[in-house]
């Protein structure tokens, strides 16, 4: 089990052939108080850097992009009911959706925990 | 692209100081938040929150003809304006659109004028431009503007400088805070009682360390600012206010004086006149949005038949009432209270209704008002 992020700031835990995705700490904090999140239903298929979901916080909304082409499985309802989660625990109960991977091989070009580090760092 | 580096406010050190997050604003380096803008936001409606709006133009217009000059460009009736006392009020174009809001104060023998930050240099060009040559315009670039709101800000400020409790909504006086002559009317752009705090910018930092260190007040940036004035029903100049909206359409004829739509004589009058008289075509309303998801600035208000007859101004997420707001312009037809309309953003329809501004009611310190 191993987590990975994109430039965009989103991080994906990957286990077997299946992931999460959420975004990071460093995401939520630049986005401030999160108010409204659109998760994509189970059965959707997302594009690695394809729109998968829209995140709404008091300022502005954004966009949140797959990290990985796939099939998503399921969505985080309690996030959809309580929006600040993503705030309060983005990397933990603030999970967005899962996915089932299409080609696991797209893992290869994110970046582990200190690579995103240092990332965030030169932001 | 402009290269021009963003200025800086005299209170910049300080902003950043108290861990604020900067953005470029009105060619500033202004505060966005400190610890978040729904923590401001709550925190301004029940103690006090500092605003720095240094960036904002502060102007004297002084000379014999400055009344008349100034009523040739504002709908408001100077001539009965008291000495301290202020208005808002609109600088306008000669076909009515307006080129800013603003708040005008009578002090002694000149007229203190505060207007947007990001359309000062072009006010101050169109003023000179306009008035009468006799009328002597300073542009105070030496001072710096603090504002002081919420339900305890009369707690802290008559802490600091006894007597502005004395001040009802809307009028000013000049007091001592900590050696300083500043002047301070109780006035405000969140809808709670407050003050603004005009002083010299040389004491801008030790007056706001000063005022920041009493423990009902916060500093606030800019994002709670406008999530404020939205929830209290307030334009934003740029946003909800600009050179093709009239006084009539912005619903703002409350700063329209009564002698002056009788006697006419200020600058897009006859249009204004006629608004008044026919109603105007569009009309800036407040509306609810369904759901939890906001709708922004740029969203389009469309018909039953998918086309677009107006758009949304200012919209967000009311930390008060925990669901999305927003100020639009619809056809007058639309503009009743209550109506059904509904708003396309990012190829989504959103269902919204008519709902009367404020949001969240004023807090004014109106005298004889208990």
């Amino acid at each position: 089990m191993t987590v990975y992020y994109t430039e965009e700031h989103e991080w994906i835990r990957v286990e077997g052939d299946s992931a999460t995705v959420g975004i990071t700490d460093f995401a939520q904090g630049q986005l401030g108080d999160i108010v409204f999140v659109e998760l994509p239903e189970a059965g959707r298929q997302v594009t690695k850097g394809g729109e998968a979901a829209v995140v709404e916080s008091v300022k502005a909304a954004s966009d949140v992009y797959s990290p990985v082409t796939g099939e998503v499985i399921d969505s985080n309802q309690a996030l959809t009911d309580d929006p600040s989660l993503a705030n309060s625990d983005p990397e933990g109960e603030g999970w967005f959706f899962r996915l089932r991977l299409s080609d696991i091989s797209e893992i290869e070009g994110l970046m582990d925990a200190d690579a995103y580090k240092s990332f965030c760092d030169s932001q | 692209m402009s290269v021009t580096p963003d200025r800086l406010l005299p209170l910049n050190d300080w902003h950043v100081a108290r861990g604020a997050r900067m953005v470029p604003f009105a060619g500033y380096s202004m505060p966005i938040q400190y610890e978040g803008i729904m923590a401001e936001h709550r925190w301004t409606r029940e103690s006090v929150g500092l605003f720095d709006v240094s960036h904002m133009g502060q102007l004297i217009l002084t000379g014999p003809e400055t009344e008349k000059g100034l009523e040739a460009l504002l709908p408001a009736d100077l001539a009965i304006l008291k000495e301290g006392r202020l208005r808002y009020s609109l600088l306008l174009a000669q076909d009515g659109g307006i080129i800013d809001d603003l708040m005008v104060t009578r002090r002694g023998d000149h007229f203190y004028m505060v207007v947007n930050g990001a359309t000062k240099d072009g006010d101050i060009e169109y003023l000179q431009e306009q008035l009468p040559r006799t009328v002597v315009l300073d542009h105070m670039k030496e001072q710096a503007l603090l504002a002081l709101q919420g339900p305890k800000a009369v707690d802290v400020l008559s802490r600091l400088a006894p007597g502005v409790e004395q001040l009802g909504f809307m009028t000013g006086g000049a007091f001592q805070l900590s050696g300083a002559t500043v002047w301070i009317s109780r006035s405000g752009y969140t809808g709670e009682d407050g003050f603004e705090i005009s002083l010299p910018a040389a004491r801008a930092s030790d007056i706001a360390h000063l005022i920041a260190a009493q423990p009902e007040v916060k500093p606030i940036g800019l994002g709670a600012r406008d999530s404020l004035r939205l929830e209290a029903g307030l334009p934003l100049y740029g946003h909800d206010l600009d050179r093709a909206i009239t006084p009539v359409e912005a619903d703002l004829t409350f700063a329209i004086s009564k002698r002056r739509r009788g006697e006419g004589g200020f600058a897009g009058w006859h249009r204004i006149i006629r608004e008044l008289e026919q109603g105007p075509i569009r009309c800036r309303v407040g509306l609810s949005i369904e759901g939890r998801q906001p709708v922004r600035e740029g969203a389009i208000v469309v018909d039953e038949d998918g086309d677009e007859v107006g758009k949304v101004t200012s919209g967000g997420f009311s930390p008060m009432l925990e669901a999305p707001i927003a100020m639009a312009y619809v056809p007058a037809a639309s503009a009743e209270p209550g109506t059904e309309i509904r708003v396309a953003q990012r190829g989504k329809v959103f269902q919204a209704k008519v709902v009367p501004m404020p949001f969240v009611p004023h807090r004014y310190h109106r005298k004889g008002a208990a």
